[in-house]
Parts: structure tokens; sequence; C-alpha cells
């Protein structure tokens, strides 16, 4: 595959190795957080731990859409689907997210007592317009979840449907925020005060660094005093990051540096960032799985786009409900503990049987752990 | 004496036709259904017995029966590179011969949706006999039911097939062993990747194309070369991962994969990236798994080489011991990772 494979070659994997394993200071241990459910992903799909010196550990970070979505969140999607008998669009990932009463989308949609919600699987925002276009007597909803990357489609989508003068369609806004995440896991007392979770870097998102820029990740490196790397999902990418942050911790350096530079620039794509101003604005709260409430970090629908908002549409009320009390995730997300040390990784929780939101979508550090890592933990 | 005049029926119209629920209410127009399109696809001496089953001769002294039986739904029904019908003999058949036995016969039932064009069952039906023919399995009884409007996808078609397995002979999926080679006939993931990319109207510079295919030959040559074979399987739905792990479990074996050794063809590896797919976990209907002897392993390849749906043959990995029976991957990056099962569909990824 052209364009792909260069990314993936073996051959210069080891060199990378090779460089890394130079450049470590010997009984100096390192650990940098890959913020990205990407990232994660990458690591895991090709063992890049097994090319890294002991030294040198990775920390999964909260950059998974599906872990950080909350059950409340997911409860709303399956009232709408159940309740108010939309059509309700959504991004396969977010299909077997565990919510309350054992549900999913996935068991919504097959049937909860005489009611089956119709849940479809879209690939974009453009799918889940052309379902309100088609089925012009229904209420299509689109259940709109991710970071910064998938905000600008969500946009643009709702901005199409009111030039089309679409009056079916509406959206359930979940979006968040990236830098908000970033500055709890900074904030919070395991790295901050007790020095619990060692945080000396982190890898920088991929995608939602193409639309946000390099910029908003500098506050972060002069306030916190830690360096980021931004970097793309394929595996050389990672492993040449790594070797950046090595270098900057070595070097005493705690600055913002680009290796995505093939696709990220300082500003990032404005034309994007304002048609989601244009879109959205704060939200004065919302709930993150396992980061709790965080003040700002997440977007809502504009008054002036409130015809669109399913929230408002539907009169849908938010419920917290909390986490199954043996799970880990929210640990998991901050980067305090890891998939093995939670009691029911890999035993009651498997990605069969999710339990908590890290073991459903591939990018989610249970499951990554799970489907890629485990024998580690067993041999 | 007048004379009775036989009654005319108006022959089916298969360019304009529909199926009806009187296809499947056992009256003349079912009967004219099996006779004007089953009846003369899929016709043979013991079809045309037309009883309610066919009578078969009995195997020879020694021989054991096997039997297999497989349901096809798909969406679309026709696709590159085949449709449900072929695809239908071609599933049994493969789960007959896999098991080290030479398919005979195959049962075929039809479950048809009211509505359902009778242009298109007859092109169904045609590339049934067509597949029957090419792989010397016939269809010798069958049965057709019509659901109505909205119960069923168009066509869902159920085959079972039997075959007989010469004595002494012993395949099964508990036969690895450590140190035994593991092969593959071929590239991996296209029967998926086809019709997902259809379902999904993506369209590549170079059309993928379903593998689906009979392997009852490729099977005899490979069985003829005295090669030392453990375990056969055709890595269907679940692909390659969910195959490897069924046979380490009844093995009670482990496995170690070296990604480099996986053929793949380009382009579907390029769309799986793009459907964010993993082409070790997509569906094949044309390939087989194949455990054996490490010392045959060369002169099995050879052979499976020399036949046309072998020519893409290749050893991918050893089988190892491991009380965990996990399935290892050495990635082409040079990691390590495990093959897992998948957990239910394989969805894609959000960004």
């Amino acid at each position: 595959m052209k364009y792909i494979d260069e990314f993936r070659d073996g051959e210069v994997a080891r060199t990378l190795a090779q460089k890394i394993a130079a450049a470590v200071v010997p009984g100096r241990r390192y650990s940098f957080m890959e913020f990205c459910g990407g990232h994660t992903h990458a690591i895991s799909r090709y063992g890049l731990a097994d090319l890294l010196p002991p030294d040198v550990r990775m920390v999964h970070g909260p950059g998974c859409p599906v872990c950080v979505l909350p059950i409340g969140r997911v409860d709303m999607a399956i009232e709408l689907a159940l309740d108010h008998g939309v059509i309700l669009c959504t991004y396969g990932d977010t299909l077997r997210i565990p919510a309350s009463k054992h549900l999913s989308l996935l068991k919504a949609k097959a049937g909860v007592g005489d009611k089956s919600g119709d849940i479809r699987m879209v690939y974009s925002t453009a799918d889940a317009l052309q379902v309100a276009r088609d089925n012009p007597g229904r209420e299509v909803v689109f259940f709109a979840i991710g970071f910064e990357t998938t905000t600008p489609p969500t946009a643009v989508a709702i901005q199409q449907a009111r030039a089309e003068g679409l009056k079916n369609f509406s959206v359930l806004c979940c979006h968040v925020l990236t830098p908000s995440a970033i500055g709890n896991i900074l904030e919070s007392p395991e790295v901050r005060q007790w020095g619990t979770v060692p945080l000396d870097g982190f890898i920088g998102p991929a995608h939602v660094s193409t639309v946000i820029g390099s910029r908003p990740y500098e506050f972060f490196a002069a306030e916190y005093r830690k360096p980021v790397v931004i970097a793309g999902f394929e595996p050389l990418d990672v492993m040449q990051a790594i070797l950046m942050l090595v270098r900057q911790v070595n070097e005493g350096r705690a600055e913002v540096e680009n290796e995505f530079a093939r696709a990220v620039s300082r500003e990032g794509n404005l034309k994007a960032q304002d048609r989601v101003a244009e879109v959205f604005e704060l939200r004065a709260a919302f709930e993150w799985r396992g980061l709790g409430t965080l003040p700002y970090s997440a977007l809502r629908i504009r008054a002036a786009y409130a015809a669109f908002d399913a929230e408002k549409r539907f009169a849908l009320a938010y419920r917290s409900v909390p986490d199954n009390k043996a799970c880990e995730c929210g640990a998991i997300l901050r980067g305090v503990k890891h998939p093995r040390d939670c009691k029911i990784f890999g035993t009651v929780c498997t990605p069969e049987n999710p339990i908590g939101s890290c073991m459903v979508s591939s990018e989610g550090a249970c499951a990554a752990h799970y489907s890629y890592g485990r024998y580690k933990d067993m041999h | 004496m007048t004379e009775v005049k036989r009654g005319y029926a108006r022959p089916l119209d298969l360019q304009h036709g529909r199926v009806d629920m009187s296809h499947g209410a056992g009256g003349r127009a079912m009967a004219q259904l099996i006779a004007e399109l089953f009846a003369k696809h899929l016709g043979n001496e013991y079809l045309g017995q037309g009883n309610d089953g066919a009578v078969l001769p009995a195997p020879s002294p020694g021989e054991r029966l096997v039997m297999a039986t497989d349901c096809h739904v798909v969406s679309p029904l026709f696709f590159a590179g085949g449709d449900i019908g072929c695809l239908a003999v071609h599933g049994t058949v493969n789960d007959v011969a896999v098991m080290g036995a030479t398919p005979l016969y195959l049962a075929a039932g039809f479950i048809l949706e009211e509505g359902l064009p009778l242009a298109d069952l007859a092109r169904i039906v045609a590339s049934m006999a067509k597949a029957a023919r090419e792989a010397g399995v016939p269809v010798v009884t069958g049965d057709t039911k019509v659901v109505e409007r909205g119960k069923g996808d168009g066509v869902f078609i159920s085959t079972t097939g039997v075959g007989t397995l010469p004595p002494g002979r012993d395949i099964g999926g508990a036969r690895a062993r450590p140190g035994d080679a593991i092969l593959v006939s071929g590239t991996l993931g296209d029967h998926g990747v086809a019709i997902m990319s259809q379902r999904e109207n993506l369209s590549f510079d170079a059309p993928i194309i379903s593998d689906t295919a009979a392997l009852n030959g490729l099977i005899a040559a490979m069985l003829a070369s005295g090669a030392d074979i453990r375990v056969l399987r055709d890595p269907t739905r679940g692909g390659l991962a969910a195959t490897l792990n069924e046979i380490a479990a009844q093995s009670g074996v482990g496995m170690l994969l070296h990604e480099k050794d996986i053929p793949v063809q380009p382009v579907v590896s390029a769309a799986c990236e793009f459907l964010g797919l993993d082409p070790l976990c997509v569906a094949n209907e044309g390939k087989l798994i194949c455990v054996c002897a490490a010392a045959d392993a060369e002169r099995l390849l050879a052979v499976m080489r020399a036949h046309p749906l072998g020519a893409n043959a290749a050893r991918i990995g050893t089988v190892s011991a491991d009380d965990h029976h996990f399935v290892q991957l050495v990635t082409a990056f040079g990691g390590k990772r495990v093959v897992d099962w998948l957990a239910g569909d394989q969805l894609p990824r959000i960004c």
C-alpha cells in the first residue's frame, strides 16, 4: 500500500528502536502518555512495546471517544430510539458501549420488551443526512460523539440540514474537547501532588491536531513543564515521537514538537474551526467517564441552531449514572491503573461482555490489552 | 365422448414475475416453480425421482459418512465474484471436504421472500447448479418455503452435504501438535472485503472479487500427496483469527504467526485500512488453513501451489506449546501481539 507501508517498515523501526535505546540515560525511567486511542491501538496492534527499552513505559490516556462517554449519555440515545421512536444514526464503535439496565445500543436495536430501536450504523454525518432525506416522515437523530476530529463534520451536517430545510434531522451532541482532558490529567493529584503517576511527557493527538493545530498544547508545555510531541497514528510516527520525547527529557526541555508535520500546522484547520464555532458553544459542564464532571470540557449546539438540537427537541434530561463498582475504567483512563490491575479485567469484563467502556473499542486501553497484549501477563 | 383438454398453465414469467405466497403454498404454483426453475437447473437422477427424499447408494465397507450443514444469508445477493447460489454450494462442499471426506451429495432448502424477482431466483439457482456441476456434487433433494415480504432478505439458502471418509483418515481440529507447520492456500480477506465494499458502495481502482470456490479438488490433491495433514479448515466468518483460535483451543496448543508471511492482496489491505477492518478477521469462502507435520510442509506447499486454487499458498507460522492457547503474531513491524477472536461484528473505529 503506497503511502502507508512506508510508515510500517520493520527495518526503519529497528533503527529507531536502536536510537531510542541509545538515547535512554541508564538508570532513568521514562513514562509517556499517549493521549489518543489511535496511538494506543497502534502500539498494541504492532507490538511496539516489544521494541522499546524496559525503562520506557507507555501510559494509555483517555483519548478514546467511546471510552469517555458516560453511561447517562448512552442512556439518552437509547431513550431516543426506544421511547421517541426516532431513527438513531451512530458511528459503529458506540453500538456496544454498556449503558444502564444491562443495555447497549446493540441490545436496544435487537429489542427490549415489546420495543425495538431503529438504530443504524453510519460511516459519516453525510450518511445520517441521507437517512433523514430518505425518511421524511420519521425523526432522524445523529448521535454525535468524539473529540475535535469528528466535530467539524457534525457542524457541517447541521448547517447543511438547515440549508436544505430538513425538518426531521437533529443531533445529540456529545462532542468533547481534548485540551480539557489533558489539563484534567495534569491537575489530578496523582500527577501533580502525590506523583504516583509519573508523567514525563505526552504524545499529542494526530487527527485532533489537524483540526485544532499544535498551539493549544503550548500551554501544557509551558505551565506544567511537560514535553508534547504531536504524532501520526502509524507505528513509525509513534516510535519517532518517543525518541523526540526521550531527547526532550534528557535535555530538560518542555516544548511542543510536531512529528506529524505532514498534516498538522500550528494554527490547525481554520475553516473547520470557524464552522465549529458557528454551530457550537462551550458547555458549562460535562460528565466524562473516568474523569468526572469537567467545566467547559464539551460542546453544545448554539441557540441559533436549537431546532437541530435533539436534547431540546425531545426535552431530554441528563441523568448521571455511576459506573459499575468493580470497574477501574476511571483510574485506567487517568493513567493511574493498568488494565491488569482491575479485578474484573479478562474475567467478568471481556470484549464480548464489556462492563467498562475501555473494553469496548479497540482503541480502549483494556480492549487493546485484552486483544493484543494479555499474553504478556501470563508468561 | 368429449375429449378432456389438458388445462393450460401459463409458463413462469422469468423476466418480470415475482415470488408470491402461492409459490410456497403446496399447490400448482409451487409445483410449477419446482419444475420450471429448480428442476430445470439442478435436475439429476436423484432429484428426478420426485420423491420426498433421495435414495442414495450405501458407502463402501469401512468408509464412514461425513455430514455438514451451512445456512447462507448474504446481502447483497449478487456480489463481485459470485452470488448466494454458488456460495451455498461452495460453503457446504468445503465443510465436508475439510473433514478429509469426498463430498458426494447436497440437500438444499430455500426460504424465499415474497416479492423476490423470479429472474433473480433463476440466476441464483443457475449459479448454484453450475457450482454443483463444477464441484461434482449434485443437489439430490430440496425444499422451498415462501415468507411474507419484509420477513426475509430476498432469499436464504441452507445446504447440507454428505460425503465419505476412507478408513484410517483422521483429520480434525484437535490434532495440531507443537512444531507443526501452519499453511494457508492463498490471499486472505477477499470475500469479506468484496461484500463489504459493495455494501458500502466503495469502489477501488482494482476491483475486489470474492474468492468463493469449492475446495474439494485442491484438498483431494493435498490428501493424495501422502503428507501428514493434521487439520484442515476453511476460515469463513471470523477469518483466519477465529479459525486459528478454534484450532488452538481444540488441540490445546498455541501458535506463532509471522505477519510478513501472511498473503493479503494490496487492494484488500488498502480497503481494510479504509474501512477500519483487520484482514485477519475478515471472511474467506475459497481458502483453507492446513496444519501439517513440519517435515511435510514444503512438499505439501508445492502440491498446493500446483493447483489453481492454491497458487498463493504460503506457510504462515508454527504450532507451539502454550497452556493458554494463545495465537500470537510477530508483526511486520517487529513486535509481538495476540491474534484474538473477534468480539461480535467488526465495527469501524471512530478516529
